[in-house]
């Protein structure tokens, strides 16, 4: 019989830390009524890293600072703003860390050089491969 | 292949599984600064949160001094547990505003009875729009902003005891 309390208990309980006291804004689960604004602001939410639950975007994201950050981006598109202006307005804030697309930053050049690399390697390694069968 | 190229894949191996359990041992802070520090405090007006204080706007940080801007809200246990640090920095003179975020009066006037109150002004934050134009990540954050309206620094997290002397350390050189 306690154990059965208990077990309520724990499964009434709800978490202490998460939830304010107010419920979502608007925009944060409600699509654009235009849908080529609601696409434009449904791919920059999915390129948005959530602060809360880092590693997800802020689409995926049930946090509820995604949920504001939704909301303002809903707002800003709905008032005709461009994309980049709202994601270069976050990057002044939180720096490039809020955003999944790499900027072009002198400390992301690894990552756009990387493939131009391999591929050089990869030439490289298959015209020593011709080059010895054809000396054998 | 000549014996240097051979050792490159170990060396490789080597620095990945070393990378990796140095992380493991060593994980990277998950806090994100804001990028503000140092910047002007960006233009906001905030009605007030509870109807016995003004709200705060940005206009009310230039010329009177340097001060701390607190961001809370009542429904956050961190927040409860730095109240006692807020409030020996207001005895010992410090000006504190604070956002509150999303937050309704009558929790806030609750929370402010329960555990002190140290707030000159406070903002009604409803959907973490100041927050986010200061590159707060959550809750708590407290930022120092000196006479001019310039963010000097960001406290990550609740203030601790062991806080008191650097915040205060800092007003000082601002003041």
């Amino acid at each position: 019989m306690r154990r059965t309390i208990a077990l309520a208990l724990v499964l009434a309980a709800t978490a202490a830390l998460a939830d304010s006291n107010l419920p979502p804004a608007y925009w944060a689960n409600r699509q654009l009524p235009d849908a080529r604004q609601e696409a434009k602001a449904e791919a920059l939410m999915n390129e948005l890293r959530c602060l809360v639950c880092q590693g997800q975007s802020i689409a995926d994201s049930d946090a509820e600072l995604a949920g504001d950050m939704r909301d303002l981006v809903r707002r800003r598109i709905a008032a005709g703003e461009k994309p980049s202006v709202i994601r270069t307005w976050l990057i002044e804030r939180y720096g490039s860390w809020i955003s999944y697309k790499p900027t072009t930053e002198a400390a992301a050049w690894p990552l756009w050089l990387a493939p131009l690399a391999f591929l050089l390697l990869g030439a490289w390694l298959i015209r020593r491969r011709i080059k010895l069968k054809g000396g054998a | 292949m000549s014996r240097g190229l051979r050792l490159i894949p170990i060396l490789l191996l080597v620095w990945l599984v070393g990378g990796l359990a140095w992380r493991l041992v060593k994980p990277p802070s998950p806090a994100v600064p804001s990028q503000l520090v140092e910047r002007a405090v960006p233009s906001f007006d905030l009605s007030p949160a509870v109807p016995t204080k003004p709200g705060l706007k940005s206009a009310d940080l230039r010329g009177s001094g340097p001060r701390l801007i607190n961001i809370f809200g009542s429904w956050c246990v961190p927040c409860a547990a730095e109240a006692p640090v807020l409030n020996e920095l207001k005895k010992r003179g410090v000006v504190i505003d604070a956002i509150a975020v999303r937050d309704t009066p009558d929790a806030i006037t609750a929370f402010l009875d329960r555990y002190g109150d140290p707030y000159g002004r406070i903002g009604n934050d409803p959907r973490s729009n100041v927050q986010i134009d200061l590159g707060s990540s959550g809750v708590p954050e407290t930022f120092v902003v000196d006479g001019q309206g310039i963010v000097r620094r960001q406290y990550i997290g609740p203030l601790s005891q062991s806080n008191i002397p650097g915040v205060m350390q800092q007003l000082a050189e601002l003041r």
